[in-house]
């Protein structure tokens, strides 16, 4: 049996059904992330003054990867365009370009991503912390029984009966890496060797170091699932489900556009994951 | 160009000329270009200071971002000119959408001030 409407439109909508469909999924999507953007103001808006990340990203990588999701979307639409035109090669061209810019996001999110798991967050047994980035850990470095040791590339922060501006400005060492203080110390980063003995407790920039860390992961990691889920679909149409051109050439034209109308929404939850992740 | 009708009663959908489509790709490209200058203002006006203000700079990061959303939505999802069925079923998603916005904001009601003790 056919499946109903699937290049023409039905009477009633006058739209194919695919179209229906896509519209009824992306509505779902938008309450997925919806939630999860709501969770992000409620975390921030509930941190206390201070503790909330500014400048933890780093923005000319975020930039271009907002670039390269753009230009995926420009791709993607002219690659239908071309379906509708019939120009088969400029199809293959384009949706190759956009196969080839979905990899590149996911490239940069993982480099982006490895940089947070080997950026190490140190408590000293002095009272002071150490922030940086992993040079070199010995095999046996391990904090618990205090055996070997680490050394990173970064600053040390002191706390220790610190209050009122003085511990401003120490928290922003750490957690405003835009503002002077902030910008100063990582400037002022050098090579920093700590043995275990002299550490209470070490961990890395991961998603359970901060909320903001948390939400960061959750919400990146969920869009770099939609990139890498809609680049397997635009890589199956212009792979082997491009037979269809010649067996059925408006209903693979639907099929572009939507997967297009799917990719330009991954672009959307860009659009507004980048300022809010990487700016603000 | 030949189309193909599944079931019985569907219109087949007209054929494109290429003119028609040139005019499209032309908007495409302008709306492109909008996108990667609304990056670049978003990116500078993060570092405007605004008298200390952070709550500006979100303020015109959120609006430059709504800006982008629009063109993208309008023109690359072709929602500028779409059928009633889409837009209805849009309506009721940013309904419940700003529900969902509104459900953070109410949160910090909670507890009401005449409970507490302090």
């Amino acid at each position: 049996m056919d499946i109903p409407y699937t290049s023409a439109p039905r009477p009633d909508t006058g739209l194919y059904n695919a179209k229906v469909g896509i519209w009824l999924f992306l509505a779902s999507e938008v309450m997925l992330f919806g939630a999860l953007f709501s969770s992000y103001i409620l975390l921030r808006v509930s941190m206390p003054e201070g503790y909330w990340p500014h400048g933890w990203l780093n923005i000319p990588i975020g930039t271009a990867n907002t670039i390269v999701l753009i230009t995926s979307s420009i791709t993607t639409v002219m690659a239908w365009a071309a379906c509708k035109m019939n120009q088969y090669g400029r199809f293959k061209f384009f949706h190759a370009c956009t196969i080839l810019l979905a990899l590149t996001f996911v490239c940069i999110k993982s480099y982006e991503y490895h940089d947070k798991f080997t950026h190490y967050s140190i408590k000293l047994a002095n009272g002071k912390m150490a922030d940086g980035h992993l040079i070199h850990k010995s095999p046996d470095f391990n904090v618990a029984t205090k055996t070997g040791e680490i050394e990173i590339h970064g600053h040390e922060v002191d706390f220790k009966g610190k209050q009122g501006a003085e511990l401003e400005t120490e928290l922003k060492k750490i957690y405003d890496l835009r503002s002077p203080e902030g910008t100063a110390a990582h400037k002022e980063s050098k090579e920093l060797k700590y043995a275990a003995s002299e550490i209470t407790a070490a961990e890395t920039y991961g998603p359970w170091h901060h909320t903001y860390l948390a939400i960061y992961f959750t919400l990146t990691g969920l869009h770099a699932l939609h990139v890498i889920g809609g680049a397997i679909v635009i890589g199956f149409l212009w792979g082997p489900g491009s037979r269809m051109w010649r067996r059925d050439h408006e209903r693979f034209t639907n099929r572009i556009e939507v997967s297009g109308l799917f990719w330009h929404f991954v672009d959307l939850v860009w659009i507004f994951l980048f300022p809010v992740l990487y700016l603000l | 160009m030949e189309t193909h009708q599944t079931t019985g009663t569907a219109a087949v959908a007209a054929p494109v000329h290429d003119e028609h489509f040139q005019e499209h790709i032309r908007r495409y490209l302008y709306v492109f270009y909008a996108l990667i200058f609304g990056t670049v203002i978003t990116v500078l006006a993060s570092y405007i200071p605004f008298g200390g203000h952070r709550s500006l700079n979100i303020a015109v990061a959120l609006v430059i971002a709504s800006g982008k959303a629009f063109l993208v939505c309008g023109y690359f999802m072709h929602l500028i000119s779409e059928r009633k069925m889409i837009y209805g079923i849009l309506a009721f998603t940013a309904f419940f959408f700003v529900g969902l916005m509104f459900l953070t904001l109410w949160s910090f009601g909670d507890p009401p001030s005449f409970l507490t003790t302090h």
